[in-house]
């Protein structure tokens, strides 16, 4: 009699023990479940447009072991908890959140979910289970200035921006860097817009630039309105995110495109394999996460060729577009001759270099 | 054959209670048609934006959680709509309100426990939300102004305020210049009122507007008052009723309650000041306003029906790879008929064979 009980209580351990191993042993046959949180709808170019082309680019590369799901137009904020949760709850054991609000949402539901391992683009916020990526966007937008320094006749450039961010500021500055590297005349403008996705005004601070005399036209917003913009006003234009030339074949003269899909392929198999790890990954032309491109009819080759020597140095890490003697546009020396510029540096930037017309909005 | 609109002598009671159902039923039709051309289940879709967001309790804290906000917008501009005061800028205020209370929490820190702080927050709310909402019953009262305009314009000056306070002087400076404020102090959060779900009291206060909003609309002389100059403006003036204290109070009462809103939205959800504080709860609020048929009830529903689409909207992406423009096609249909099915209640559809005979 007294052995019964424990022979069932020896039964009941092996059937719990079976009944939570068989589980176990079949994960590794279901596919991996991502979930991508996009901060606009995905359309037909722009920010989000480049996640979601690496989103499936991704599925393709590793066919039959991952499966995605996305949420799209998710506002920074107090909604974009509930759908970073959401998708965590529903079985998402990697999770992107492609926008720099969602950093401090992604970190407090990463908290609750420590089996996710959740990728935060452009934040600088990581833990145990979030690692941050973001591309040095900056190298693209020198190139595209040495190709608009060459082409502009008036030696203006304008540039439509939306928030006064070290990541758009630093795009400006580098832009302005490349141009008057090959161009020491040329000096660009900026109109802020104080929005991501605002076709109507940016088109209106397009046209506002154009009337100011420039001839060669780049954003830092999510729409075409200024690649069509400098279309209409006969300009020429430098498109970013995407490459833009269907909105205006005469006008892109190159573009400066994201590139997601190595990365997210890459990322997606070391949580396959169980290698994944927190980590700060900030790549550039050499990591294949911007290409530039494709250049415009009416680019010479010689302009052509300048821009991809410039690429070649930059892609080698003998080219950094923020090297010394640098002077900020009220004169003030930032980097000495030779000097390059920090990481810290270049992550905090709140100064437009020399040949940026204007001052920084609320910059002290 | 003609159809012809003719109005009722008085509201139809029967249609009252019927219009939402017919609404619903249409909805149903419309979206098993648009579900349906999107090569998904009708009902699984139906079900991932109806069932699925509310079958977990956490799932009931976020629909009560986005709630609140749109319930208390929603009553205080009622107030104004039923006098036809049009306060469209809510949204402004509602930005207004979160700078003051977001100030007030930034400015104390840990100083300040979260008993005084917190009351403090949400009468510098409501304070600023009136401040903000009396500029344009001012420019109406004063100057005749169409505060209908001017109450939207303010909505952009709010933007940009808080915009200029994020990028500068309230920008977290370990924030690599990203603008956001700080995070708040715990003493600053709204405390939670379901474990285990985002909901906090910030939903009480919602509560506690839509009842005192009822004993106003119904129980006091203002509030008749009001109710008098929206039905028949003529009659009012004529009984001497004051159409610049209901402007004044129209306005008011729509900015208090936006303005607590944007307290409880930062010191709740968010815990820190961004560069936008809601995604539009203030305009969402004038929909619900008169899907709840400006009754502070009704709204209470409204408010929930709306907050369930928007979960409905994510989980059907989620669960079935909706796209957005597809569930914001659905949601705007579903309040289309609720909208368009009131027409019924004031008028009835005539059928004329025919033609119509002489005079």
């Amino acid at each position: 009699m007294s052995g019964t009980p424990r022979r069932m209580t020896l039964a009941a351990m092996t059937a719990c023990a079976l009944a939570f191993a068989l589980p176990a042993a079949a994960q590794p046959k279901e596919p991996l479940k991502i979930g991508f949180v996009y901060v606009s709808p995905i359309g037909d170019a722009g920010w989000t447009h480049q996640h979601d082309i690496a989103r499936l680019a991704m599925e393709k590369n590793l066919a039959g072991k991952v499966t995605t799901r996305y949420v799209e137009n998710v506002p920074e904020g107090a909604d974009a908890e509930r759908v970073i949760r959401d998708l965590a709850q529903s079985g998402c054991k990697l999770i992107f959140t492609t926008s720099f609000g969602y950093m401090n949402p992604t970190l407090k539901v990463a908290r609750e979910f420590p089996g996710v391992d959740f990728e935060h683009a452009t934040g600088y916020k990581t833990a145990k289970n979030v690692g941050t990526y973001n591309a040095r966007f900056y190298e693209g937008r020198y190139l595209a200035g040495i190709v608009a320094g060459r082409m502009t006749r008036t030696n203006v450039a304008g540039y439509v921006a939306a928030f006064p961010i070290p990541e758009v500021v630093m795009g400006i500055n580098a832009f302005t860097r490349g141009m008057r590297s090959v161009n020491p005349k040329a000096v660009v403008k900026v109109v802020w817009v104080n929005s991501w996705f605002d076709p109507g005004r940016e088109s209106e601070a397009a046209n506002t630039l154009v009337a100011q005399g420039a001839d060669v036209l780049t954003h830092h917003t999510d729409s075409t309105a200024v690649v069509q913009a400098a279309e209409a006003k006969h300009v020429w234009a430098v498109a970013y995110h995407s490459d833009m030339s269907k909105y205006g074949p005469d006008a892109q003269i190159t573009a400066v495109t994201h590139v997601w899909d190595k990365y997210y392929t890459r990322v997606a198999q070391s949580v396959l394999d169980g290698t994944w790890k927190p980590d700060h990954v900030w790549g550039g032309i050499k990591d294949g996460m911007i290409r530039m491109g494709p250049f415009g009819k009416m680019v010479p080759q010689d302009v052509r060729d300048l821009e991809k020597k410039a690429e070649a140095e930059i892609a080698a890490g003998k080219l950094n577009p923020f090297t010394g003697p640098m002077k900020d546009n009220q004169g003030k020396l930032r980097l000495s001759a030779g000097q390059t510029i920090t990481d810290e540096a270049l992550s905090k930037m709140d100064y437009y270099v020399e040949g940026v017309e204007g001052t920084l909005p609320s910059s002290k | 054959m003609r159809i012809t609109l003719e109005a009722r002598p008085e509201p139809s009671r029967a249609a009252m209670l019927l219009t939402p159902l017919l609404a619903a039923i249409a909805t149903l039709v419309v979206g098993f048609v648009i579900f349906e051309a999107f090569g998904k289940d009708p009902v699984a879709a139906l079900h991932a934006f109806f069932v699925q967001p509310v079958a977990t309790r956490y799932g009931v804290g976020e629909l009560l959680l986005k709630a609140g906000p749109l319930m208390l917008i929603a009553t205080g501009l009622a107030i104004g709509y039923r006098a036809n005061v049009w306060n469209i800028g809510a949204e402004g205020q509602l930005t207004l309100g979160a700078i003051a209370g977001g100030g007030l929490a930034l400015a104390a820190g840990d100083a300040v426990p979260a008993t005084l702080l917190l009351p403090a927050m949400i009468v510098a709310g409501a304070l600023s939300g009136m401040a903000w909402a009396a500029i344009a019953a001012w420019l109406r009262t004063r100057f005749g102004a169409n505060e209908i305009l001017t109450s939207l314009m303010l909505v952009y000056v709010a933007n940009f305020l808080l915009s200029w306070l994020v990028h500068g002087p309230w920008r977290d400076p370990e924030g690599y210049n990203f603008p956001q404020s700080k995070l708040f102090a715990d003493a600053a959060l709204l405390p939670s009122l379901l474990s285990g779900t985002r909901l906090n009291a910030g939903f009480l206060v919602a509560l506690a507007a839509v009842a005192t909003a009822w004993v106003f609309v119904r129980r006091s002389v203002w509030g008749f008052e009001m109710r008098v100059a929206g039905l028949a403006p003529a009659a009012a003036a004529y009984a001497g009723i004051s159409s610049k204290r209901n402007v004044w109070l129209g306005m008011l009462a729509g900015g208090a309650c936006a303005g607590i809103a944007g307290v409880n939205e930062a010191a709740g959800p968010i815990g820190q000041l961004l560069p936008s504080m809601s995604p539009g709860y203030g305009f969402a609020a004038i929909i619900v306003a008169f899907v709840g048929r400006l009754h502070p009830l009704g709204i209470a529903f409204a408010s929930l029906l709306m907050s369930l689409l928007y979960l409905g909207g994510e989980s059907a992406q989620v669960n079935l790879a909706l796209p957005s423009a597809v569930t914001g096609l659905f949601q705007g249909t579903l309040l289309f008929f609720l909208l368009a099915a009131d027409v019924l209640v004031n008028y009835r559809l005539r059928v004329q064979r025919g033609l119509p005979a002489a005079p």
